[in-house]
Formats: C-alpha cells, sequence, structure tokens
C-alpha cells in the first residue's frame, strides 16, 4: 500500500492513457465481434483489427519491437494462413451455416474464467509497476535483445530446439508416404503444397478445383 | 522536432509516394515498348507521350464503379485501399539521404518495413475472397500461397543485414555500411529481392494475376478507381521493394560527395533496380504454381540460410 500511494495516480490521465484506453476498447470490440460474427471470413478480417489494436498498445507502452513483430507474425503470416485456410475449404459470402456449435456456454465460461486469471494475475503481479514514458525507451531493439539473450537465454534457447522439432515433424508428416504416393487420393493436408509439392505437377490445381466447387454452391 | 518539420517530412513522403510510382509506370510503357520493338504511346501531351498515365488515370476515375451483386459489399470497397496504405507507410521509414534524410527513423526499422508490407497482401486476399468469382478466389489462394513461401526467406536476408550491422535499424543501417558489404552480403540481395518480387506477384511470379489461366485473379471483377488503386499498389510496391533493396544491400545513399548528393544516390540505385524489374518482365515466362513453390522452398530458404551462416562466421572472425 506504502509503495501504491506513491504512483502519479489514475485521476489526472495523460494523453497516453487516455488513447491506451481508447484503443483497449476498439481491441476489445473487435475481438468479442471476432467471435460472435456469423461470417467466418469476417470473423478472420475483424481478428486483424483487433491484433493490430494490441500491436498499438505496445507502441503506446514503447515495446516498439513487440509491436512490430505482433504485426509481422499475427497480421502477415497466421492470419493470412487463416484465410488461406478458410478459402481453400468453405468460406461463403453471407452467414456461414455451420458457424455456431452446440458448446457456446461452455467457451464462455473457459473465456470468463482466463480472463479472470490473467487479469488477477497481470494486476497483483504489476500492481506496483510503473512505467515512465518519457524516460528512456524500454522496448527498444537493444533493450530488448539485451535482457532476452542475457536473462532469458535458456528459455530462448528452448523455444528455439521446440520450434526446430515442429518444423522438422512438419516436414517428416508431409512426406510420410514417399514422394511418388500422392497419387488420386484428396490432399487435405495443407504441408503438401511444401516441400512434397514438386512430386506432383498439376497437384495446386486438381486441389483447389473441388474445394471452390463447393464454395460457388455455398454461395446460391 | 517541431510540428512544422514533422509536417514538412510527411508532405515530402506523400509526394513521393503519389510521383514515383507514375514514373515506373509510365518507365514500364517506354522500356517494355522498346525491348519489344515498338513505340508505346507517343500522342498523349506531345513529346514521347509523357501525359499516357495522366490520361490514364483520367479514364480510370470516369469509370463506373461496379460491385458485382453476390459480392460482400463492405469487404470489397475497402480492399484497395488495405492494399495501397501500407506502401505509404513503409515509404516514411525508408532512408533516402545522410544525418536524418528520412521521413521518421524506426528503431526496429526492418521489422516495421517487412511486417507493414505483409499487410498490404490481406487486400489481395480480401479482394479475392469477397468478390464472389471463382478465378478472383484462386487469385487469392495463390497469393496466400505465395505470401507464406516467400514471407521467409526474404525475413532471413534481412536479417543477414541486420546481424552484420548489429542494428535493425534501417539508418543504423546505412550509417554502419561499408563498400565490401556488398560482395559480402550479394547472395542476400539476390535472395531478398527475388522474394520481393513474388510477394508483388511481378513477373515470373505472376501466377495468382496470370491473365491466360485465371483472367486476372483477385482484381478479376475490379473497374474504375478501385482497380487503379491496385495497379498503384504495385507499383508503389516497385518503388519500395528497389529502395529497400538499395538500403539494406546496396548502400542506400553511400557514394562520391554523399554529404550533399546522398539522395540522387539513393534515388539512382532504385531507379536501376526497377529497370530490372521492368526488364524481368519482359524477358521471362511465368513460373506454373507448383515451380513457385518449389523455388522459395528448395532454393531461395537453403540460399538464405547460407549467407546467415556466412553472415555469422565473417563476424565472428573480423570482430
Amino acid at each position: 500500500m506504502n509503495l501504491a500511494a506513491a504512483h502519479p495516480g489514475f485521476l489526472s490521465p495523460t494523453g497516453v492513457e487516455i488513447v491506451f484506453v481508447l484503443v483497449g476498447v476498439v481491441t476489445l470490440a473487435a475481438a468479442v465481434i471476432t467471435v460472435t460474427t456469423r461470417k467466418l471470413v469476417h470473423a478472420a478480417l475483424w481478428l486483424v483489427v483487433a491484433l493490430g489494436g494490441i500491436a498499438v498498445e505496445y507502441l503506446l507502452l514503447t515495446a516498439e519491437f513487440i509491436a512490430w513483430v505482433q504485426v509481422l507474425i499475427y497480421v502477415g503470416s497466421v492470419v493470412v494462413l487463416l484465410l488461406f485456410g478458410l478459402m481453400l475449404t468453405r468460406a461463403p459470402i453471407g452467414d456461414s451455416p455451420d458457424a455456431d456449435s452446440g458448446n457456446r456456454p461452455v467457451a464462455l465460461a473457459v473465456a470468463l474464467a482466463s480472463a479472470a486469471t490473467l487479469v488477477t494475475v497481470v494486476v497483483d503481479a504489476f500492481r506496483t509497476y510503473w512505467i515512465d514514458l518519457d524516460a528512456s525507451v524500454q522496448g527498444s531493439t537493444a533493450v530488448t535483445g539485451e535482457s532476452l539473450f542475457r536473462h532469458w537465454v535458456l528459455p530462448f534457447e528452448a523455444l528455439s530446439v521446440l520450434l526446430l522439432a515442429a518444423l522438422v515433424g512438419a516436414i517428416v508428416l508431409s512426406r510420410k508416404d514417399g514422394p511418388r504416393a500422392a497419387g488420386p487420393g484428396p490432399v487435405r493436408d495443407p504441408d503438401a503444397t511444401g516441400p512434397a509439392a514438386p512430386a506432383a505437377p498439376d497437384q495446386p490445381d486438381t486441389d483447389t478445383g473441388p474445394g471452390s466447387g463447393t464454395d460457388a454452391e455455398g454461395r446460391r | 522536432m517541431d510540428v512544422l518539420d514533422v509536417a514538412l517530412r510527411l508532405v515530402a513522403v506523400l509526394v513521393a509516394f503519389l510521383t514515383l510510382p507514375l514514373l515506373v509506370g509510365q518507365t514500364e510503357h517506354k522500356v517494355m515498348a522498346h525491348m519489344q520493338g515498338r513505340v508505346g504511346p507517343m500522342y498523349a501531351g506531345g513529346f514521347h507521350g509523357w501525359a499516357q498515365l495522366v490520361a490514364d488515370g483520367v479514364k480510370f476515375a470516369q469509370k463506373e464503379d461496379i460491385v458485382p451483386d453476390g459480392a460482400d459489399r463492405r469487404v470489397f470497397q475497402l480492399a484497395p485501399a488495405v492494399a495501397l496504405i501500407p506502401y505509404l507507410l513503409v515509404l516514411v521509414a525508408i532512408p533516402f539521404a545522410p544525418d536524418g534524410g528520412v521521413g521518421q527513423a524506426v528503431d526496429a526499422g526492418i521489422f516495421f518495413v517487412l511486417a507493414v508490407m505483409g499487410v498490404g497482401v490481406l487486400g489481395s486476399l480480401m479482394g479475392g475472397w469477397a468478390s464472389a468469382n471463382k478465378f478472383s478466389l484462386l487469385g487469392g489462394l495463390r497469393t496466400g500461397a505465395q505470401l507464406m513461401a516467400y514471407e521467409l526467406p526474404m525475413l532471413l536476408a534481412a536479417a543477414s543485414v541486420a546481424m552484420a550491422a548489429g542494428t535493425a535499424s534501417l539508418t543504423g543501417i546505412l550509417d554502419a555500411f561499408e563498400w565490401w558489404w556488398v560482395p559480402w552480403q550479394i547472395i542476400g540481395a539476390l535472395v531478398f529481392f527475388t522474394a520481393g518480387l513474388a510477394e508483388l506477384q511481378r513477373p515470373p511470379f505472376d501466377a495468382p494475376v496470370a491473365d491466360s489461366e485465371i483472367i486476372f485473379g483477385a482484381y478479376t471483377e475490379y473497374t474504375g478507381l478501385r482497380f487503379a488503386f491496385f495497379l498503384l499498389a504495385e507499383y508503389a510496391g516497385i518503388v519500395v521493394l528497389c529502395a529497400l533493396t538499395t538500403v539494406l544491400f546496396l548502400g542506400g545513399w553511400h557514394g562520391p560527395f554523399a554529404a550533399d548528393l546522398g539522395w540522387v544516390w539513393t534515388l539512382l540505385k532504385t531507379s536501376v533496380l526497377a529497370f530490372v524489374v521492368i526488364w524481368l518482365r519482359v524477358s521471362y515466362p511465368r513460373l506454373r504454381e507448383d515451380q513457385i513453390q518449389r523455388v522459395a522452398w528448395t532454393g531461395l530458404v537453403p540460399l538464405a540460410l547460407l549467407q546467415i551462416a556466412l553472415t555469422g562466421v565473417v563476424k565472428v572472425v573480423i570482430q
């Protein structure tokens, strides 16, 4: 409590704090629309807004490096992968009839519980921590790199090994039948466009043909 | 840095954004014409048809703006803006002259530039899906597959330069630049430029818009001003890619009399690269979809990793 008394307080918010709250509201709204909209592709696009909003929050906290990596990985790659998957399988214009599964209440309960846990933990851990935005930048590339490779080297290396294992695993899975076996059977594995693709020259076209057919039906 | 200074810089970036892509477009008309043994558009404006692009722009603005009946209206209309605006943002961070000759120095410049460039591709995906057209959907799919394949080698090649310079800031990289970096990073430069061409869907990587197979890919249903925005995004993309390659691999403003003529060197190197982009369009046939994937995964990624290893070894040796 003594430490908390030394805080600048919330009664006279600065411009940055106001913007932070506003962007947070927009991000939250986009996230809610992402899970409630009935149009699948719209959900993916609202996810872009939500993830971009989080990047802006990082920027406002001077964590510039994390902000750009967030845009690069999540908006630039994860959402593109998501959209690619949706377009490859089933993404009708308008409402997706099978977008709702029956476990809506369970999902809501899990979401609220995890949100409550996270908020409690973060508030408890950083209650007395105050970022001085006017002083030195604390999230620049130099500072991030230093703390990453000085204090957090072991977790960093462990994560690298994990990611490498996942990468090798993906390659092994996509090649399990040997390079010649990718025959007439339906290829559902998106990884097949990767290293295994050269074995079957016309694979992309035959692969997308039936998919776009069902798609056009879904639109009518 | 006061308000006037910021405003002036932003206006300068905006002017560059509005003129340089048009210059590249006009050069493409002329260079392609001469390489194919014809003269190209010669009448508009008098001297060698210099006003042809202005006339094209007027034509685009006059056309009716059509949204197909079955399309998803809002996403369809938003897509061209999503494709175009990221390139404007990227231009802000590209240094063109020494000592503060940059719209806004960004600390993690490489990440900023590559991240924002990746967002532009969302525009093609949105257009491809929202058009409710099989050809558009195929184009969008190809765009997505191509982006996922070429983002990795591009990042790795850029990371190699960041390792060499010891910083991720574009201005910092140029400050640390030495002439022998050009031969040292030459593999990375080729990988970066090729992957950038693929990300812009320029020939020989233009399977997503292949007009003889899928009409015009994701842009099939677009007309008028919105189509012009997509075209402008392509040319702005050429400018951004060439400027970035110049900054990362060719020393940017470095050259004789760099203190005064730095911006001339940047422009000169950028335009030579833009010429190469046009040259490739005229001289190389389109790669098939599986060939595009093969080039990325079995060609560019190993080459980029080789460059990173080379950079690391040399960096350790010279320290």
